[in-house]
């Protein structure tokens, strides 16, 4: 597949999954068209129903004639097919292996203590669940320090796939925030997190994809009728 | 005799029945990497296990010159790329990205379904059944024209797929409902046949008789008939 292929990127503005893939593609300053699904979960194009057949999700990437899809796939696939720098993943096989894990965790124990905060019936339910989301990211806080080693971002210096992955937990846990008057990140207990949110909602590569805290509230309370 | 070398320490914390912890060993062994196996048990994880995997406190745990390293899709990558010969993911940039979707695909779609089948009888276990097999229908389709998953020889998502092959498929003759009849899969059928013509594979999957045996123990313990 040639570089210089025509390149889409089927997304959606309020989708934390799409705004990973949107990330990956400007750090390699992949020029793209971008094809938004305003409403995703309720209205899906023909195109993306093509191109995802089997999850119908966003993002799904269109390289060519190719299609790939799953925003974690997507990064993988956007650091390889561009192997120019800046580099996505880190370059030791351990480094490498250690995001991948750690991506897997939020991708899998995070959202789903996001899931079940969300979908709590009953206080009791929603202490339990709340309970978990604080332990995820208690445990994503060590990691970020220990990864970050003092500098900015997961990465070290600069974004990488652990940023990215992680990053797509900001939207759900600012609207949780929003709707439950909990903090779950605060400065007590997640000092490094609330920073690097900060760091890495300014940067060049992620302001213009990733909608602020107000619009996502906006969207969700729209969406739940609240 | 020259001492031997600590600079290439391998031990892998796994369990002989688990899938996932036999898809690593296949790897190590088509690389030729000799490694240490600890035997654990689940039901009673052992500190070191908590130790070196305190996140998931899960087997697989690959350690290699002391650092481990978790989750099977993870330790999979990391073997390819720390040993180089016998490479099991492809090169090229989409067939990678199709080789870790379809190997999610196993793991997140249809072993997750197929397990739905514990403790479901009747009308239930047929739906469970009927969605297993919308699901098989997929990998069917890959093999059309292929030996292997991979396409010529055996890579990644066989290594995965494993599970499907000789646990998914095992625990039908146990439970005897047959959720992958050859009349509606004849490549899965096929691809098997191409597995078991392995060397690697037929050394690394568990024993037929002792693992169908653990299968029914285990299904007895969860109250599922066996045939």
């Amino acid at each position: 597949m040639a570089q210089n292929d025509t390149v889409k990127l089927i997304g959606s503005w309020s989708s934390p999954y799409s705004l990973r893939a949107r990330v990956a593609l400007h750090l390699k300053s992949v020029k793209y068209e971008y094809l938004d699904e305003p409403d995703v979960l309720k209205e899906k194009s023909e195109l993306l129903l093509k191109s995802n057949p089997i999850h119908k999700k966003v993002p799904v990437l269109l390289h060519g004639d190719l299609s790939i899809c799953e925003s974690l796939n997507v990064v993988q696939y956007v650091d390889e097919a561009w192997p120019s720098e800046p580099s996505i993943l880190p370059s030791q096989p351990y480094d490498r292996a250690s995001s991948r894990f750690w991506a897997q965790y939020i991708d899998d124990k995070c959202f789903a203590a996001v899931d079940a905060v969300v979908g709590a019936k009953d206080d009791e339910g929603k202490m339990a669940a709340a309970g978990k989301l604080m332990e995820c990211l208690a445990i994503l806080e060590e990691t970020f320090q220990k990864s970050s080693k003092g500098l900015g971002f997961f990465g070290g210096e600069t974004i990488g796939y652990l940023d990215i992955a992680c990053s797509a937990l900001l939207g759900p846990i600012s609207v949780i925030e929003a709707f439950s008057g909990v903090k779950f990140l605060q400065q007590e207990t997640t000092p490094g997190l609330i920073q690097w949110a900060e760091r890495f909602r300014a940067h060049e590569a992620v302001k213009p994809y990733m909608p602020t805290v107000e619009e996502v509230v906006a969207f969700a309370k729209q969406k739940f009728n609240v | 005799m020259a001492e031997r070398s600590n600079s290439e320490e391998v031990k892998l914390l796994g369990m002989w029945a688990s899938p996932f912890s036999r898809r690593i060993e296949i790897a190590l062994t088509l690389k030729g990497v000799s490694y240490e196996f600890l035997e654990q048990d689940i039901t009673n994880k052992s500190s070191l296990l908590l130790q070196l995997n305190p996140v998931n406190k899960m087997i697989p745990v690959l350690v290699h010159n002391g650092k481990p390293i978790s989750e099977s899709l993870v330790i999979l990558e990391y073997i390819d790329e720390t040993w180089r010969d016998n490479p099991i993911l492809p090169q090229d940039p989409y067939e990678r990205t199709m080789a870790r979707f379809w190997s999610k695909f196993v793991d997140e779609q249809i072993y997750v379904t197929a397990m739905k089948v514990v403790g479901k009888t009747g009308k239930e276990r047929d739906a469970v059944v009927e969605a297993t097999r919308d699901l098989l229908m997929f990998l069917e389709k890959e093999l059309v024209g292929k030996d292997f998953l991979g396409g010529k020889s055996l890579g990644f998502v066989d290594i995965v797929a494993t599970l499907v092959a000789f646990w998914l498929m095992r625990t039908e003759e146990i439970v005897g409902v047959k959720v992958v009849p050859v009349e509606k899969f004849p490549e899965i059928h096929r691809w098997v046949k191409n597995l078991l013509g392995n060397d690697v594979i037929k050394k690394c999957i568990p024993p037929e008789d002792e693992h169908l045996k653990y299968i029914r123990a285990r299904m007895e313990k969860l109250n599922i008939k066996s045939a």
